[in-house]
């Protein structure tokens, strides 16, 4: 089982903060990204349009990145602060 | 101690208790600049009532300290307390405090013009607005 959280903006526009899920060994983020596009759709617009981070356990990854039992995974719209 | 120098919070800071907590940690320190970031009133041409900050806790927390150990690393400062608020801001509120001691004032600048930029850059934290028109999340950061 693996938690999906959503930020900002992208908690109203998924309407969900946060997602558990299955994942088989060896899935990839890019699997579980297709996977989770299916149960929400928001998402494909929302990949499409580009500048949104994925991030694996608090660390930034590319969609290749192993996804593992356990992990928790976080989907950063364009930062904002200061 | 580097607990204290990184934090995220939702209730305000004091500049001077902080100054001083840096002012303390060292007498080599001749110069200190500090940056804060406060909540205006207007942006894009559009009034402000009030904003509000979203964050990934733990990340921020992280990033922020990645931010002062390379800013430690890479200037020649001897300290450095990076402050960011969370949850709702009302307009004229602390939002930021960046404040960097050094032994020479232009290190503590370069310094700290960097730590803001690289805030800005690396660190999940976003920023609401609730403007007369409705509610918008900023995605810009000039």
């Amino acid at each position: 089982m693996v938690k999906v959280r959503f930020f900002a903006v992208l908690k109203s526009l998924v309407g969900k903060e946060e997602v558990s899920l299955d994942v088989e060994e060896g899935t990839t983020l890019a699997q579980l990204l297709e996977k989770l596009k299916m149960d929400l759709p928001p998402l494909d617009d929302i990949l499409q349009k580009g500048g949104v981070l994925i991030s694996v356990n608090q660390e930034v990854v590319d969609r290749e990145a192993p996804i593992q039992d356990g992990d928790e995974i976080a989907f950063l719209p364009p930062f904002a602060g200061g | 101690m580097d607990q204290d120098r990184i934090r995220v919070q939702t209730e305000d800071f004091s500049t001077e208790e902080e100054t001083d907590k840096i002012k303390a940690c060292s007498k080599r320190i001749g110069g200190i600049v500090n940056f804060l970031g406060t909540a205006r009133d207007f942006s894009k041409g559009q009034e402000i009532n009030h904003m509000f900050f979203d964050h990934y806790p733990g990340m921020a927390e992280k990033r922020l300290a990645e931010i002062r150990e390379h800013a430690l690393k890479d200037y020649d400062i001897i300290e450095v307390t990076i402050i960011h608020r969370v949850g709702e801001i009302a307009i004229g509120d602390n939002i930021v405090l960046i404040i960097v001691g050094a032994e020479h004032r232009k290190d503590a600048f370069r310094a700290c013009s960097w730590c803001i930029d690289e805030l800005k850059r690396i660190t999940p934290i976003w920023k609401k607005e609730t403007t007369p028109e409705g509610i918008v999340w900023v995605e810009e950061h000039p």
